[in-house]
């Protein structure tokens, strides 16, 4: 099966693994990640005021790019994911909003079709859950995680706002479990896991970001988590720089490594 | 004609599309709020805020700069306001002006380590420039 593929800045300069690791497991699985020709950073942060249209544009075009190839949008990063899902909400609810970014769109060079929101917008861990399926996965699994315990963060981005990202229960997700029990490991369910880790303000007010990323780590670590895992670079940054005690990794690499392909991929 | 106050009420009402009237008062979005203990004014106050007009002292308060657009507010809301939404309205209504930057570009680079990833630096360009 082929897909369109959003990796995103932070899959190509800080979190290079992420995207690696992604593109060598969804090849085993049986799935092309085509790269999107020319696609533009999705911004970071969904602007939620309905008149901001300019900073949105970018989702547009990839989500565009996506229905004029035929092909569901994948994105590994969790705010990218956001950002692209909640625009692509946008554009199917907000008639206002659509009208306006279909205007600017009209004016770039070769303009696609006006976009209404057409594409399905797929999370890399929805791609394994929904279309290959975590029992094709598990019958893939060559190096099985026997014994490790390890703790899901889904923190905000994935998970909410719940009716737009319709990735899971935003209260009790199962999604990222299930993923790890098809590795052959055992998940850890703790408190924190579906909280913020206050990314977004290190820049700003690092004090607030250190609390509640300690929030989050200290809970893992309370359940007794021999690992974090994350799908988004930010949240790893924030847990990592203040000293989280339980190593945070990629879901991405732990795929590879029960996959068997981790060394393959770093070699390469 | 409408005064100030009423026009910047409009004005964040249709940015954020959220109905202050709906809310009911009951504080849970304040509750949930993990930035409750760095904010001065709650996600509650600012829905009841920006319906009384109270809309000068949200706007000079640092609490716009506190929220982690986490969305918990809003999906715990039993009404369906949609607080956060009324928190980022307010912060545009401020940072869209000219010169009011909370963090201008000359000052980012102080702020950065070797493993900053990318993605920080283009939300903190959403949140405090405009
Ligand atoms: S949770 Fe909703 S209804 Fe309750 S105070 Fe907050 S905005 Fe109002
Ligand atoms: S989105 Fe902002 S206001 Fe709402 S709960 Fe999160 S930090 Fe608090």
């Amino acid at each position: 099966m082929k897909v369109s593929y959003f990796p995103g800045c932070t899959l190509r300069t800080k979190a290079k693994d992420l995207d690696n690791y992604a593109r060598k497991c969804a090849e085993i699985l049986g799935v092309e990640l085509c790269e999107i020709k020319d696609w533009q950073c999705c911004g970071g942060a969904f602007v939620s005021a309905k008149d901001e249209v300019a900073s949105k544009l970018s989702s547009v075009r990839a989500l565009a790019a996506a229905r004029d190839a035929g092909q569901p949008l994948v994105t590994v990063c969790s705010a990218c994911h956001n950002v692209i899902k909640q625009t692509n909400d946008a554009m199917q609810n907000d008639e206002e909003f659509a009208a306006k970014a279909n205007l600017y769109m009209s004016q770039d060079k070769d303009p696609s079709e006006a976009y209404n929101g057409e594409t399905e917008v797929y999370h890399y861990l929805e791609l394994l859950r929904d279309v290959v399926g975590f029992d094709k996965i598990k019958e893939a699994v060559k190096n099985p995680l026997t014994g490790k315990k390890i703790a899901a963060y889904y923190g905000c981005m994935l998970l909410r706002p719940g009716k737009v990202m319709n990735f899971d229960d935003p209260e009790n997700p199962t999604i990222i479990e299930d993923f790890i029990r098809a590795l052959g490991a055992e998940p850890v369910i703790y408190p924190a896991r579906n909280e913020c880790c206050g990314g977004y303000v290190i820049l700003e007010d690092a004090k607030s970001a250190e609390k509640k990323s300690n929030k989050v780590s200290e809970s893992a670590a309370n359940h007794g988590a021999e690992i974090i895992v994350t799908a988004c670079p930010l949240c790893k940054y924030n847990l990592e720089k203040n000293g989280s005690s339980v190593p945070v990794v990629y879901f991405t690499e732990l795929l590879a490594e029960a996959l068997g392909v981790k060394e393959d991929t770093d070699a390469e | 004609m409408l005064n100030k106050t009423e026009r910047q009420k409009e004005q964040i009402l249709r940015m954020s599309g959220v109905n202050p009237l709906k809310c009911m008062r009951c504080g849970k979005c304040s509750g949930t709020c993990p930035s409750y203990d760095e904010m001065e004014y709650h996600p509650h106050q600012f829905v009841y805020m920006v319906e009384t007009g109270d809309i000068e002292t949200l706007r000079n308060s640092d609490s716009i700069y506190k929220c982690l657009s986490c969305f918990a507010c809003v999906d715990r809301c039993p009404r369906g306001v949609e607080p956060a939404k009324i928190v980022e309205a307010v912060r545009l209504t401020v940072i869209r002006e000219k010169g009011v930057s909370r963090i201008t570009p000359n000052e980012i680079p102080a702020l950065l380590d070797d493993e900053t990833p990318q993605q920080l630096l283009m939300s903190a360009m959403r949140k405090y420039n405009k």
